[in-house]
């Protein structure tokens, strides 16, 4: 038995979510497991359908008013209760911050080992998976042979796939056992900080990145009307955070966001190995930099050798050109 | 008066192509220099903003080899006060191993009479990104643990944390003693002064070796994934390079024709 702990938004289980069920199925059928969900949220027709083409049958949802406000510790309380009572082999979610917490939580109350940031297994008999680490520059093979396997799935590891045959899924409810120490690290308040949103960077399909290239927190004029030509967002290297040029929500890389759009724009980045963690999901790639021998420049799939200063400007002049045609 | 111990870790500082060692069970750091993750550096600045701010102290720790004395320094001359090297070959120790080794110092610590109220991690390790050893730790000691913190400031008895949710800033209040992991993103870490590295020159470290018999952290080998195959298309050079562009943009679908 595989359990996969699924997060859901307002519109069904995340992105993340799917892809870790369709990771957990390939698992599944290579090592003979069914794949049961566990469902924090109000399992509503919209996630039960989701998981239904998942190719799950059975969700638990854990059922306690204590819940409501996460907690990493509760949470992990009561998917233990399931691993446990379903006799589960391996225990698996996204490797968002609230998988990798929770996972954690649950490695350390099992005592057994566990693998982040997955995006392959190596075999199943030994359980041996690949992971990222150095932020995705390098790959780990790592044994996991406890009882019980704990992984988190890097984003992106593989794409969403429908089972190809679609399951009613049987929602279960379960009360797990809380333990009131579990309830102190629950989330006491949450305030909306639209400046600091990162959904807007990370689920974009266009991106526009800047470095220190751009030259300083004046430099942004061009590179942000491009943004909105293209209708996409703008991210930032390290060095302009650092800089304070622009805020840490922007930023793009190992210690920032990873972001998959259909098309990267960076200008004036080089392409440090822990930028280009956070960018190589993206189908394109279009690097703007004066110097063609920049990493970002010959791992691009396409490049502008030029000043972006120069650069920039022109394309955002032919873009309005052509609109207005 | 809060009592912190913060965390780091020594890493490669490798910013181009990863090179390993021969047998492919570690980065080979001979070309590079070392640092350690930008997450750890603001855990530090939160470590000496609570220390000063409760008349407390900052300790800082780490676990590897005794060159790690560089990092220690580096703590300490933005604001801790002394430092703590556990030396130990951390390709044997696993997040699990790392953690009890910590917890151990944290015990004897308290066991001589010196209070550990607030240890503060980086939320994951710049090269191995365990995301574990601050939730370990946590188990080892039986305190409370909050990952994905951005800034923190203790009241009293308490913690208070904001970190980013799915739906917002989450706001925890926890009760002291406590384990934080932290996110860069929230404070920004201090330059030293000279005064600053002149006190750190001299500040005192305690150089332990660990008890614990390391259950290590199965890994099997190290590889560098293959660059991405083909080759560069470049659309031209300057200004002029600008019709191209839009020519692609529209051929892949982001603008229309
Ligand atoms: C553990 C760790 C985690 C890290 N996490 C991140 C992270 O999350 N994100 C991140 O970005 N970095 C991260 N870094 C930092 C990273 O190593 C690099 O230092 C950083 O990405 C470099 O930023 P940059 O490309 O803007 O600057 P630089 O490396 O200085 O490159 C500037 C580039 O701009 C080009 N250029 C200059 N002027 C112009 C111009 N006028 N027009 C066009 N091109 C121009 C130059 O040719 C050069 O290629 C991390 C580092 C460590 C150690
Ligand atoms: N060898 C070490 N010495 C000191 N702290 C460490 C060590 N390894 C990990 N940590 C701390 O634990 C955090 C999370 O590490 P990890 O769980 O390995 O990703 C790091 O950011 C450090 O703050």
């Amino acid at each position: 038995m595989i359990i996969v702990l699924v997060e859901a938004n307002a519109d069904g289980l995340t992105l993340f979510s799917r892809e870790a069920l369709t990771f957990a199925r390939a698992l599944g059928d290579r090592a003979g497991h069914a794949v049961q969900a566990v469902v924090f949220d109000e399992p509503t027709d919209a996630i039960r359908q989701q998981l239904g083409e998942q190719g799950v049958a059975l969700a638990h949802h854990p059922d306690d008013p204590r819940l409501s406000d996460y907690a990493g510790a509760s949470w992990a309380a009561a998917a233990v209760d399931v691993v446990r009572s379903s006799a589960a082999e391996i225990v698996l979610a996204s490797g968002t911050p609230r998988g990798n917490e929770i996972l954690a939580h649950i490695a350390a109350r099992l005592d057994v080992r566990m693998a982040a940031n997955v995006v392959q297994v190596e075999s199943t008999d030994p359980l041996v998976v690949t992971r990222q680490v150095v932020g995705g520059a390098a790959l780990e093979d790592m044994r996991l042979d406890d009882p019980i396997a704990v992984l988190s799935v890097a984003g992106h590891a593989c794409d969403p796939q429908a089972a190809s045959v679609a399951m009613t899924t049987e929602v279960a409810t379960v009360s797990p056992t809380l333990d009131e120490r579990d309830l102190v690290t629950r989330v006491m308040q949450v305030e909306q900080t639209q400046a600091e949103d990162t959904s807007a960077l990370t689920g974009a399909r266009v991106v526009v990145g800047a470095g220190r290239g751009a030259g300083g927190a004046e430099g942004f004029t061009d590179l942000l009307e491009l943004t909105e030509l293209l209708g996409g967002a703008l991210g930032v290297s390290r060095v302009v955070t650092s800089l304070g040029w622009r805020p840490h929500s922007e930023q793009v890389g190992q210690t920032g966001s990873r972001i998959a759009p259909d098309l990267y724009i960076p200008c004036g980045i080089s392409g440090a190995i822990q930028h280009w963690a956070g960018c190589q999901s993206a189908k394109t790639i279009l690097a703007i930099n004066t110097d063609p021998e920049a990493p970002m420049v010959t791992r691009a799939h396409y490049a502008v050798i030029g000043d972006l200063h120069e650069v920039v400007p022109a394309i955002n002049k032919e873009l309005r050109s052509r609109r207005t045609g | 008066m809060t009592n912190v111990l913060v965390c780091i870790k020594r890493v490669p500082d490798v910013s181009g192509e990863v090179l390993l060692t021969e047998d492919g069970m570690s980065v080979d750091a001979r070309h590079v220099g070392f640092t350690v993750s930008p997450h750890e550096e603001c855990a530090v600045e939160l470590a000496t903003q609570v220390a000063d701010a409760t008349g407390g102290s900052a300790t800082v720790l780490t676990l590897g080899p005794s060159d790690g004395v560089e990092q220690l320094r580096s703590a300490l001359a933005v604001g801790c006060s002394s430092g703590v090297l556990v030396e130990a070959d951390t390709d044997r120790f696993g997040p699990a191993d790392v953690a009890a080794a910590i917890a151990d110092v944290v015990r004897a610590r308290e066991a001589a009479g010196d209070s550990v109220d607030l240890v503060l991690l980086g939320n994951d390790a710049a090269d191995t990104g365990d995301f574990q050893v601050p939730v370990r730790l946590a188990y080892a000691l039986d305190r409370p643990v909050l990952t994905n913190i951005s800034s923190c400031e203790v009241d009293a008895d308490r913690v208070i944390a904001r970190g980013d949710g799915p739906d917002g800033t989450e706001i925890f209040e926890v009760p002291l003693p406590a384990v934080v992991a932290v996110l860069e993103g929230g404070v920004t870490p201090r330059y030293p002064s000279i005064t600053g590295r002149m006190k750190a020159k001299k500040a005192p470290i305690d150089i332990q070796t660990p008890t614990v018999e390391p259950r290590g952290s199965g890994r099997v080998r190290l590889r560098v994934p293959p660059p991405r195959s083909g080759t560069v298309e470049v659309l031209g050079q300057g200004a002029d390079a600008a019709p191209a562009v839009v020519d692609l943009l529209v051929k892949i679908g982001v603008v229309s024709a």
